[in-house]
């Protein structure tokens, strides 16, 4: 008798995990999206030079802790989703009033400039991150990636990729919201 | 209007399938000859369309026909002609029309050479076959038609993604689907049994082979893609525990038990309902492979282009296949008689022990591989399982595993004597303690645990030379003796002795790899030398150059020991225009004992601030045995295939007992 049970045990173990087949295939779901694991942690040590021939200043420690969210933003001039979401970004700094800096990444400081001229620079202030350094730091799988910080210096958000407005709408703002 | 022949035979060819999957099992279901005989022309046919079907794509490919969406999406004119005709395979839709291809070949083979196999068995067996054929060309069809054409035709394709541009990928992919649909065939006989009720000694020796020849080609598949992975990626590494590296690896893993368990049951007809089992399991983590890698699931370097759709496709195939097959085992597994019970101390008793540790093995990394499934439905939270998971888990399992491996062979059936088998290990032993000793004294660092290991490597090495040394009683008898013994050997016996040596081989690899890498990344100058490894680097310049289809800067990178010139290395940093992609080559040089491996990386500053090339350089010892040892495990398994009783490959009356009293000669 327990043999006639026991082999019905390799269908049973199937069928649960066909189950979680079946739950892993919801199209909303995408796997290649690992959360931060410095989500929550305070920001990594960051302290960038101004780009060249910006009339801001650069990037401190202090930047992170200025009492009220920040949004961090990292671009380059030769990334083309960048382009695409750099409206959604002036609009964050602009419309909803939030401080966004940029850390340009790995770029040629006169590119990057020449793009900040030619699309606005809605950045607070921008570091110049040529050798990738803090993009290794905070964990960069490309750009752009878009952080959110609170007024203590603690990451609280990361979204990987160009943001559009469903993004900036739905998840975003009303996170910002949740921080103020 | 070749497309269309294509196009066409792939319809002809389901039809076949259908023809192929229903008439012979209702024939033999009847007991009648006439309805059983459809079997071997239908699987014929069906082959024979979907070579037709396979030719007329590999044509378009091969003319540039950019009016195929799948030639359009995945060539390009300016592509080498290799290139072009790999390039079939290269892509979700082409490769599987290979697939079904590879599966409908293993059903003509059966139609051809199962000659000697009872009528209802061999009827049964070409059905399941056509069962399975239906499934997947269905799937093709409706899902992943190859022959879709586009218009207006563009100018020119997109050109095949740059890292698949290479000979070592281009036979990665055929080899590991003969591997995995291989296994097709033990599960084919595994479900004709089951629906016939009967598994006897006969059954598992016609299984053997068929399992064997999908083992070779699935351990080709696995060390060509791995080797491709080293040299390709520029990272150095040649095992990455990714999910799709690992759905590969499972088959295998369990695939390696069933071709233990399987001697079992034709021994000692022991086993009968685990050996069906895993024959079953085997298969059914093949089809999981599939359905991982072309439905998203999980997170992966490798990606085909995902699309939920066909995941539900794939996974209702599954649900048939996997949960009828099982359903069919749960039913009918129970009516089956086993062979009596055993000594824990006999060969079979090694073997299960193999079994056990194996499929625990196989367990181990499905459990790795699924876990960030499972949690992330559980509570939704997304995480990645790594290496340290596999090495802290896998390891532990392996080692014992080896250390048996070397004993095993030497146990007699039925009744052993361990205390005489580890007696005839003293060669063995010494050896073990001799290369553990040596690698204490030049190993200074890397982890502890691969001192020992390189002992048990050469324990197995020495273990399984020993054995064939005791066979033929080399030195103890006469030269003559010992030649007419050695002739008379059976394949089957220097194919086991091959395939251990080959994984100790591996194992010795595995462990120079991991334990005693080195590494450096810096930013060279033209001129600039330094010292690595031993060896004295000197970056002597760099060239750009015009490839086919690509841009390449190439650098020149002396490397000297002791003052003499070993080599130029010339890695190469390549961009493919057309995808708009980088690729690294990666220049190696080998000893044979280990690598000097150069990646070159982006344009860089030195420390003071000057410009220069970001090199990365590995030392990496013992990683060429690994592939030299996939190679013996592979030479192992062909030289198996080879004996004669699987040549013959009907069951013949058991030779006599060797008057001896000694091990019956056996795997």
């Amino acid at each position: 008798m327990r043999q006639r049970l026991l082999v019905y045990l390799p269908l049973l173990a199937f069928m649960v995990l066909a189950g979680y087949f079946l739950w892993g295939l919801n199209p909303d779901r995408n796997p290649s999206i690992v959360p931060s694991v410095l989500i929550d942690k305070p920001v990594p040590e960051t302290s960038l030079p101004a780009l060249a021939g910006l009339l801001q200043p650069g990037i401190e420690p202090a930047s992170f802790t200025i009492g009220e969210p920040v949004v961090v933003n990292f671009f380059a001039s030769w990334c083309i989703p960048c382009r695409a979401e750099h409206p959604l970004i002036a609009r964050l700094a602009e419309q909803e009033g939030l401080t966004v800096y940029g850390v340009n990444y790995k770029d040629k400081p006169d590119a990057a400039f020449a793009w900040l001229e030619d699309l606005g620079n809605p950045y607070h202030a921008v570091g110049a991150d040529g050798s990738g350094r803090t993009g290794i730091d905070w964990g960069l799988t490309g750009v752009p990636e878009t952080f959110i910080i609170d007024g203590e210096g603690v990451i609280r958000y990361r979204h990987v990729g160009p943001i559009d407005t469903t993004i900036l709408e739905e998840r975003i703002l009303p996170f910002v919201e949740t921080l103020r | 209007m070749i497309v269309e022949i294509g196009h066409f035979a792939l319809v002809l060819a389901l039809v076949a399938a259908c023809v192929q999957g229903s008439v012979p099992l209702v024939g033999a279901q009847r007991n009648r000859a006439d309805w059983m005989a459809i079997g071997t022309p239908s699987a014929l046919l069906q082959f024979i369309f979907l070579a037709v079907s396979f030719a007329c794509l590999t044509y378009a490919y091969v003319v540039s026909d950019f009016s195929v969406v799948n030639v359009m999406a995945n060539s390009h004119s300016q592509k080498p002609l290799l290139y072009k005709v790999t390039g079939v395979w290269g892509n979700h839709e082409g490769s599987m029309l290979l697939w079904v291809l590879i599966l409908a070949l293993f059903g003509a083979l059966v139609a051809l050479f199962g000659g000697n196999l009872p009528a209802g068995l061999k009827a049964r067996v070409i059905s399941v076959q056509g069962w399975i054929g239906i499934a997947f060309l269905a799937f093709t069809l409706f899902t992943s038609n190859p022959f879709e054409r586009i218009f207006p035709p563009p100018l020119d394709g997109n050109d095949l993604n740059p890292l698949l541009q290479d000979p070592g990928l281009a036979f990665h992919p055929p080899m590991l689907y003969v591997g995995y649909v291989g296994f097709s065939m033990a599960f084919s006989f595994a479900v004709a049994a089951l629906i016939e009720g009967r598994i006897d000694a006969a059954w598992a020796r016609w299984v053997r082979p068929w399992t064997l020849v999908a083992w070779v080609f699935l351990t080709g598949g696995i060390a060509l893609g791995s080797w491709w992975a080293y040299y390709e990626l520029g990272w150095g590494g040649w095992w990455f525990w990714d999910p799709v590296e690992n759905v590969s690896f499972m088959p295998w893993l369990l695939g390696t038990a069933l071709l233990h368990s399987a001697i079992v049951v034709e021994k000692r007809e022991a086993l009968k309902i685990w050996t069906v089992l895993l024959a079953i399991l085997t298969f059914s983590l093949s089809l999981l492979g599939t359905f991982i890698v072309r439905s998203g699931l999980l997170t992966s370097v490798h990606a085909f282009a995902t699309d939920p759709e066909r995941g539900v496709f794939i996974l209702i195939i599954l649900l048939i296949t996997i949960g009828g097959s099982l359903a069919l085992f749960a039913i009918r597994a129970p009516q089956m008689r086993s062979g009596g019970i055993f000594a824990p101390i006999s060969r079979e008793g090694g073997l299960v022990l193999n079994n056990l540790l194996l499929a625990t093995a196989t367990a181990t990394v499905f459990l790795g591989t699924l876990y960030p499934l499972f949690v992330e439905a559980l509570d939704g939270s997304r995480l990645t399982v790594g290496p340290p998971f596999f090495d802290a888990t896998f390891v532990p399992i392996m080692l014992p595993l080896i250390a048996a491996c070397a004993v095993g062979p030497l146990l007699a059936w039925k009744r052993a004597d361990l205390a005489g088998a580890l007696g005839r290990l003293k060669f063995a032993a010494g050896a073990g303690i001799l290369v553990l000793l040596a690698t204490l004294m030049f190993a200074d660092d890397g982890p502890w645990l691969a001192i020992p290991a390189m002992g048990l490597a050469a324990w197995l090495f020495v273990g399984a030379a020993s054995e064939w040394a005791e066979r033929v009683k080399l030195f103890r008898a006469p030269f003559a003796e010992t030649r007419r013994r050695a002739a008379h050997l059976p394949r089957s016996a220097y194919g086991m002795t091959i395939a251990h040596m080959g994984l100790a081989i591996v194992m010795a690899g595995i462990i120079g790899a991991s334990a005693w890498k080195q590494e450096e990344i810096l930013v060279m100058q033209n001129g600039e030398s330094i010292v690595f490894a031993g060896y004295d680097v000197t970056f002597l310049e760099m060239r750009r150059i015009q490839g086919p289809n690509y841009v390449a800067e190439r650098a020149s990178i002396r490397v000297e020991q002791d003052g003499e010139q070993i080599a130029v290395l010339t890695p190469e940093k390549r961009f493919y225009p057309v995808q708009g992609m980088p690729t690294t080559e990666a220049a190696i040089h080998t000893t044979w004992l280990s690598d000097i491996y150069i990646a070159l990386g982006d344009e860089g500053e030195t420390n003071a601030g000057e410009a220069g090339w970001v090199v990365r350089l590995y030392y990496e010892p013992l990683v060429p045995w690994l592939w030299v040892g996939s190679l013996v495990m592979m030479i192992g398994g062909v030289v198996s295939l080879s004996d004669r009783r699987l040549r013959v490959g009907a069951p013949q009356p058991k030779p006599a007992k060797a008057p001896s009293g000694q091990a019956v000669p056996a795997e």
